[in-house]
């Protein structure tokens, strides 16, 4: 496709669904999105880009394979699953962290849960955008 | 087979290794004598699935410590044999590996002392004996015949499993000593008989019986080592191990006294006439084998002191001189190129460690004096007698198999080295020691032991008949010299009835060939896998249609049949449809979702289509917004984008819907009107009864104090279920990655 106004739009539309995808994925936990719902926020932001300038185009400003970042993906879920072994609890236990939490503070929650949630996300936008792909380029 | 004229040295490091393996496996197990012959048994036993009590244990007891030695001493020498046998053949490492794999294997079978871990190593050994006998697996024969020895074997195993599981229900306990020390107490259990029928059906598939023998005469296109190995020696004596393990508790009744008789008599006959019919040696020596498991099954039968130290022995000396005699033909196959007895003569200078090595196990086989073989043969003669049914008819086939197998070991293992009669044949290939070592020590052991028959009795012989009978006392003298008995006159007329049988073999092999006219089961076999085939491809072409509506035809068919048959047998609850809440919003939701609805089936373009399913969509996404549930509505609108995409790409390669003709189809509005009615029906049920709502209070109570989350949708998706959205996860990724190779597959197909 071919159209100026798209490809000038979509600079800025790609952009903002990349980032809102990551918001989208890190509030998940307490309000609503998550992992699934950024993944397929954060794929439709490349697939634009790639209707609009091409997948060649797209695959060059992915840098990595999507196979390869959902395969990535799959692996840290795992990890993430499997990390509770490391403590002594039974797969797939949250483990989590409150850094520089005080008295009346809470802190920074860090958790092997958020680990899984960035697995999910990645599995999923890697696996959307790689099937996009090879059907633009297939048929 | 032998690509390359076989060396000593064979394929190095490659061959050696494994060889050195069995033999240190041979001679620790050789340390158990002293406990094993004291009437003890050493065990192990790790926990492997308590839960279902299933416990890694091993036991060495008598007949344990027999079938060891018996695997790991063969083992040793037909690796050593095998190594220099394959000299320069390029799979030779997948062949060491398959070879060593099934040695342990067999092992493992034969010390399991539970039902579960013995099944477990009866499937390794059927798995291995399958890519063995496959070996060559360039030659379609070969490929047929592993694969007919796998389903025959496997089907066996099935219904040795099936036995199994009953066997440890009703027992109690899955360990082997356990049951058996329950002693015949199992008998009186309801499910005794269906146990017992598939024990048999395991043990007498695997030690090919009368009808399920077909399959081991062709599991000779396996290379020589491993038909000396497997299918002499040790694997076919498996289903052989399993009824003398089990004979303790099982022996005794009726139905195990004539099955085994009867099928052990059966085939010990059928296969000594089918010996004498071949012409190549290596088929000759297969059927004197099946002769072989027919006399241990039958000897098996029976309860007396004298049978079972007759299957103890005979189980030993056929090991010995069959293992040495196919080992031998290898020799001779390697030598000459040639296994059809009619083409071999006068090899007995040329070959003459060979030679030796065949005269000694040949004279063994047939049973003469002072070999171990002769032993056997008077203890199989005097437990024949004491059975207490028919021991006249028993004794006369018993006559005739033996006098048959006399005549088949004058044709394989004399007639080739020493008949004047024969042409010499000229040899191209000189034998090695390692090749001529595993016959001549099995065969020098054969002799030995016969000579001195002490140095088995109490090692061996008697622990083994104590774990058959429990009785150490009931074992009898091995003995050359038993004195003037029944015995000895019917060994002297299987000597006569033997000499006779191969001064005429020529024209008695002739006349044989009129059994080749029976109902053949090898042909039957070829005839059942082609109609399974047949099945399976009309039965393909009947579901797999290609046509995308068809499957969904079948898919929302099955749905509505399911949910109205449920709804037809389960009745409804009253339903109470209530109307009180409907705000002018939802009529509008409602209006948009059907008016997407009837555009999506009356357009007559794609795009308006694709576009106006969209539109039912983003409808159903509002239904979730409006009753709050937004995660969920967010992800059902990003699939309604991403969906649209999908199409959008797709659409442009399908035809124009403008050339399908416009016309009403019932059978898919009887579909959807069924799909449809009975979701609705079920959906209004659901709502009639009242919500259990104990997991969303427990979820809506824990979600923040167990996993710091208050979106509970997403706490139950990374946490709670965190298992099944993995799960889920892993599908999309597999499932992407499949369609993402069936994509790049298509543009092969094109370019």
């Amino acid at each position: 496709m071919n159209s100026i106004i798209l490809i000038a739009g979509t600079r800025y539309l790609s952009a903002l669904l990349i980032l809102f995808s990551i918001y989208a994925l890190l509030r998940g936990h307490n309000e609503p999105g998550g992992g699934f719902i950024g993944g397929l926020i954060g794929s439709t932001g490349f697939i634009l880009y790639a209707i609009a300038c091409g997948t060649d185009q797209a695959r060059r400003a992915l840098r990595a394979r999507p196979e390869t970042v959902a395969m990535i993906g799959l692996a840290i879920a795992l990890g993430a699953g499997l990390s509770a072994a490391l403590f002594g609890d039974v797969f797939f236990t949250g483990q989590w962290l409150f850094l520089g939490a005080t008295e009346t503070e809470k802190g920074l929650p860090v958790s092997t849960v958020l680990a899984f949630d960035v697995g999910v996300y990645m599995a999923v936008f890697g696996s959307i955008l790689g099937l996009v792909f090879a059907m633009e380029e297939e048929i | 087979m032998a690509a390359a004229a076989p060396t000593s040295r064979g394929h190095g490091l490659l061959g050696y290794g494994p060889t050195a393996l069995a033999l240190a496996l041979f001679i620790w197990f050789l340390g158990f004598l002293p406990v094993v012959s004291a009437g003890q048994a050493a065990s192990w036993a790790v926990p492997w699935i308590p839960v279902l009590g299933i416990d890694l244990a091993f036991r060495i007891d008598g007949l344990s410590l027999t079938f060891a030695l018996l695997i790991s001493g063969i083992g040793t020498l037909v690796l050593l044999y095998a190594n220099s046998y394959l000299t320069g053949d390029p799979q030779f490492d997948r062949f060491v590996l398959f070879l060593t794999s099934f040695m342990l294997a067999m092992l493992g079978l034969v010390l399991a002392d539970d039902l579960i871990v013995l099944f477990v190593f009866w499937e390794l050994t059927t798995i291995t004996s399958y890519l063995l006998i496959g070996y060559g697996h360039d030659s379609e024969k070969s490929r047929r015949n592993a694969l007919q020895a796998l389903f025959l074997t496997g089907a066996g195993a099935l219904a040795f499993l099936a036995g199994a599981i009953l066997l440890g229900e009703a027992a109690g306990t899955y360990r082997i000593s356990e049951v058996l020390a329950q002693g015949k107490a199992i008998q009186d259990h309801p499910h005794f008989t269906a146990i017992l029928i598939l024990v048999f059906l395991g043990a007498l598939t695997k030690s090919a019986q009368v009808p399920f023998h077909f399959w081991l005469p062709n599991a000779m296109a396996a290379p020589t080592p491993v038909s000396a190995f497997l299918h002499s020696a040790t694997m076919v004596k498996a289903g052989v191990y399993l009824l003398a393990r089990l004979h303790p508790a099982m022996s005794g009744g009726d139905l195990w006294l004539y099955t085994l008789t009867i099928l052990g008599v059966v085939t010990a006959v059928f296969a000594s006439l089918l010996a004498l019919r071949q012409t190549d040696l290596k088929q000759a020596l297969a059927y004197t084998t099946l002769m072989a498991l027919g006399t241990l099954v039958m000897l098996l039968g029976q309860d007396s002191g004298y049978a079972m130290t007759a299957f103890a022995t005979f189980l030993i000396v056929h090991s010995l001189y069959k293992a040495a005699l196919f080992l031998v033909v290898g020799n001779l196959d390697a030598a000459t190129g040639t296994r059809e007895t009619d083409a071999l003569g006068g090899l007995g200078r040329v070959l003459p460690m060979t030679a030796l090595a065949a005269a000694l196990a040949g004279m063994s086989m047939a049973g003469l004096p002072p070999f171990l073989g002769f032993i056997g043969k008077e203890l199989t003669y005097a437990g024949m007698l004491q059975v207490a049914s028919f021991p006249v008819i028993l004794s006369i086939m018993a006559l005739l198999a033996n006098g048959l197998i006399l005549a088949v070991a004058s044709v394989v293992a004399i007639r080739p080295f020493w008949s004047a009669r024969q042409p010499k044949t000229p040899v191209k290939n000189a034998i090695p020691w390692t090749m001529a070592a595993g016959p001549v020590v099995l065969a020098v052991l054969g002799t030995i032991f016969g000579i001195m028959p002490g140095l088995l009795q109490n090692t061996l012989v008697a622990p083994t008949v104590l774990s058959l009978t429990g009785d150490i006392a009931e074992t009898k003298q091995l003995k050359l010299w038993a004195g003037v008995n029944l015995p000895l006159f019917l060994s002297l007329a299987t000597f006569v009835l033997g000499g006779l049988f191969y001064a005429w073999h020529a024209t008695l092999r002739a006349r044989l060939a009129m059994l080749d006219r029976l109902p053949n089961l090898d042909e039957a076999w070829d005839r059942f896998m082609a109609s399974i085939k047949t099945f399976a491809i009309a039965l393909t072409s009947r579901i797999q249609t290609g046509r995308m509506t068809d499957y969904m035809a079948v898919t929302f068919s099955t749905i509505a049949i399911g949910l109205i048959a449920t709804v037809l047998l389960r009745g409804l609850p009253p339903l109470s449809p209530s109307f009180a809440d409907v705000t002018p919003i939802h009529l509008a939701l409602i209006g948009l979702l059907l008016s997407g609805t009837f555009m999506a089936t009356i357009t007559r373009k794609r795009i308006a289509a694709i576009a106006a399913l969209g539109v039912v969509g983003i409808g159903v996404a509002l239904v979730f917004i409006f009753f709050s549930a937004p995660d969920v509505a967010i992800t059902q609108l990003l699939v309604e984008v991403l969906v649209v995409v999908l199409v959008a790409i797709v659409m442009l390669q399908l035809p124009r819907l403008r050339d399908y003709p416009n016309r009403f189809r019932p059978g898919h509005a009887v579909i959807a009107a069924g799909v449809g009615g009975s979701v609705t029906l079920v959906l209004l049920a659901i709502l009639s009864t009242p919500l259990d709502r104990r997991l969303t209070t427990f979820f809506e109570t824990a979600s923040w104090p167990e996993a710091f989350g208050r979106n509970i949708v997403n706490v139950i998706l990374v946490d709670f279920r965190a298992l099944d959205t993995f799960g889920e996860v892993a599908v999309v990724v597999v499932a992407a990655i499949a369609s993402i190779a069936l994509l790049r597959q298509n543009r092969k197909g094109r370019s």
